[in-house]
């Protein structure tokens, strides 16, 4: 249970770096793909869609020519001090381990949807229907992956399997699996960007490209000003992006630039 | 053929036909009820208006209505059992059964509402000790075994049941122990209304809602305390002469009815008092804290700044001073209607701590969406008035509810 900001000796994050990011889509691809997300049955409907990975546009609302727009994909942020946790009754979702991603165990989830409320940025979804794959497609199934039975509430995980494979790996290998190299896991979404806008790296690891990033000035967080102390980083260069980051107030300047 | 046999003694009731078309009427609206019922269970909860947006939605906002509005049994019952004030005798059975069918029935429309009903146990088995919902699941099963024991006694009180010598005892030793029920009762309800602000006031991410703890709680937890005991003994009062005027009877004396207002009006003011403050501390506090001006978390109809202002001036500071005022009170007319505008303002509150809080974009670049219930969400939240209802009119021709019924309606 997280009612503070709880340490880990490794913290998996992201630095998000959205003068890059084209708003391809390919991450979302990636994502349901890799977590057995069958196809929605009527995707018009986006607000009943389990979108994982969602890729945001911000605009500077400026008129042209001085129109500007940023794209910003949204993983679950695994806070640092997750809003979801401490309110879940059965502790389905929770904190508690090396790497600080935050668990969904779907199989303990009533389906409450406290969480979903709990969190501010819409990173977690509930099943609103029976998961179902046309004929065929059950074969492209990832196989570390459980799928999810309607009523439940699911949400991104930094492709926690992956992490697990990497770890094993390097237990085969005879490495250390508390140390992994940079590389060494990376979630689906960051393996597909085609603009290598998404960097992922323990923040805690001055080796990692991550670390270095994070502590960037253009580097800021969703929402600061909330202190749920996320895991997942933005950069850019443009100061309207980073205001807009953080509900400043007109009167308000950013802080840190 | 009649059932006059059951009726309480010495009182009049309607025709068993009329009876019975009555609660035809009544369970034509249950089955609709139950039909959506089986509607969202087989289909799940995508036939309602909630979404990802939306997670919480008719269900929760009927719930924590009338969870408010059933406050009036613990509330009486602390009263009378406790601080021992006599005049509640002659409704405190009414407020009893209002609290059991509101209780139950909010248990009900939950089965609905969660996602895996066959895993709710889970919250007893797994909880988390820091989840403000946990302490409601515990308390509200708790406190509904309590308004269960409560009832039981009024039921054995049926003229034949109480002729069986057992029975007859049983009701009386369930009277002697009722304070120690009611006592428990008021201390489990305390908390679970408490929990349900709770629940709102701990979302730190959601600035509609979130607000700074008093305690180890957050102060909505003792806001929704204070308007559920301003709305509850009055909303007891009005269903008691909503009967009056459906079977033509005198039920409770004008002067029971006064004091309930007197109690709930009195309640309502020492609620807005920290109602003005806590508004006050939000929009000067938290919201510009979190970046939001105060008119950046109102949106359109749904969500407009009328909504505040009703709930705190039209439906709180004006019945306030209407039940307040001893000449106002003791005017039925205004004591009905000021009564009935406290239900409202207590249901706006939640709606807005509900509907309001989810609609509000936390991030800048989202957008306001508005929540609109469907049928399979408005269904059963008719069907448990219609089973309020079939609870009332069995216990008012079965039992006897009113102790005063009698004396007033000897000509
Ligand atoms: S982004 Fe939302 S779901 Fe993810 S950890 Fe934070 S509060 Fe929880
Ligand atoms: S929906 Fe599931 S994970 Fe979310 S709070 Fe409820 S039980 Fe916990």
């Amino acid at each position: 249970m997280v009612l503070y900001l709880k340490e880990f000796k490794i913290k998996w994050g992201m630095v998000i770096d959205l003068d890059r990011c084209t708003g391809c889509g390919a991450c979302m691809v990636a994502c349901q793909a890799e977590n057995n997300i069958a196809p929605p049955v009527d995707a018009s409907d986006k607000r009943y869609s389990l979108t994982w990975m969602l890729v945001y546009q911000l605009s500077n609302k400026q008129p042209y020519p001085n129109h500007d727009v940023a794209y910003m994909p949204r993983p679950c942020l695994q806070c640092g001090k997750p809003n979801c946790v401490p309110v879940c009754p059965v502790i389905a979702t929770d904190k508690n381990q090396e790497g600080g991603i935050v668990s969904q165990v779907n199989a303990r989830c009533i389906g409450c949807r406290y969480c979903m409320a709990a969190c501010p940025y819409h990173a977690r979804y509930f099943n609103w229907q029976d998961p179902v794959w046309p004929e065929g497609m059950e074969k492209t199934l990832t196989p570390d992956v459980s799928t999810r039975p309607r009523g439940v509430v699911e949400k991104c995980l930094f492709c926690h399997h992956r992490y697990m494979y990497a770890r094993d790996k390097a237990r085969i290998e005879g490495r250390d699996p508390n140390a992994l190299n940079e590389g060494d896991y990376i979630p689906a979404c960051v393996e597909m960007c085609p603009t290598g806008a998404m960097v992922f790296g323990d923040l805690e690891n001055p080796e990692h490209k991550v670390h270095k990033l994070s502590k960037s000035p253009y580097a800021f967080r969703l929402l600061e000003r909330l202190n749920t102390k996320p895991q997942v980083y933005y950069y850019s260069k443009r100061e309207w992006v980073r205001k807009q980051g953080d509900n400043y107030l007109e009167h308000e300047t950013v802080g840190g630039v | 053929m009649s059932d006059k046999e059951l009726w309480p003694e010495g009182v009049q009731r309607c025709s068993l036909k009329l009876f019975i078309a009555w609660l035809a009427v009544i369970f034509a609206v249950l089955a609709w009820g139950v039909y959506a019922a089986y509607v969202v269970w087989a289909g799940g909860l995508i036939v309602t208006g909630m979404d990802n947006y939306f997670a919480f939605g008719l269900y929760i906002i009927f719930d924590l209505a009338v969870i408010a509005l059933g406050a009036g049994a613990f509330f009486s019952g602390l009263l009378y059992y406790l601080v021992r004030v006599e005049g509640l005798k002659n409704i405190i059975n009414l407020a009893v059964i209002i609290g059991f069918i509101c209780y139950s029935g909010a248990l009900l429309i939950l089965t609905l509402e969660v996602g895996q009903p066959l895993r709710a146990w889970f919250g007893f088995w797994h909880p988390n000790v820091h989840s403000m919902l946990t302490e409601v699941i515990f308390c509200i099963t708790c406190y509904m075994l309590v308004l269960t024991i409560e009832f039981i006694p009024i039921i054995l009180e049926n003229r034949k049941l109480n002729k069986i010598k057992f029975l007859h005892h049983m009701a009386h030793n369930f009277h002697v122990i009722m304070p120690l029920f009611a006592g428990v009762g008021a201390f489990l309800s305390f908390f679970h209304q408490g929990s349900l602000g709770g629940m709102y006031g701990v979302l730190f991410s959601r600035p509609y809602a979130f607000r700074e703890g008093f305690f180890i709680w957050p102060w909505t937890f003792f806001l929704f305390i204070l308007s559920a005991v301003a709305s509850g003994p009055g909303f007891t009062m009005l269903v008691a002469t909503l009967m009056e005027k459906m079977t033509g009877r005198k039920l409770v004396d004008f002067s029971v009815k006064a004091l309930m207002g007197k109690i709930s009006g009195t309640m309502l003011a020492i609620y807005l008092v920290f109602k003005y403050l806590d508004t006050w501390a939000w929009a000067t506090g938290i919201l510009p804290r979190s970046g939001l001006t105060f008119s950046e978390v109102f949106y359109g109809v749904a969500y407009g700044k009328w909504l505040l202002f009703s709930e705190l001036v039209v439906f709180g500071l004006f019945p306030a001073v209407l039940l307040l005022y001893s000449k106002t009170r003791n005017t039925p007319w205004i004591l009905y209607s000021a009564c009935t505008m406290v239900g409202i303002g207590v249901i706006i509150n939640r709606y807005v701590q509900t509907a309001q809080t989810l609609a509000h974009p936390v991030m800048p670049f989202d957008r306001w969406y508005v929540y609109v219930p469907t049928w399979a969400e408005w269904a059963p939240s008719l069907a448990v008035i219609a089973y309020g209802a079939l609870i009332l009119s069995l216990a008012y021709r079965y039992l006897p509810v009113f102790p005063q019924e009698r004396k007033l309606n000897q000509a």
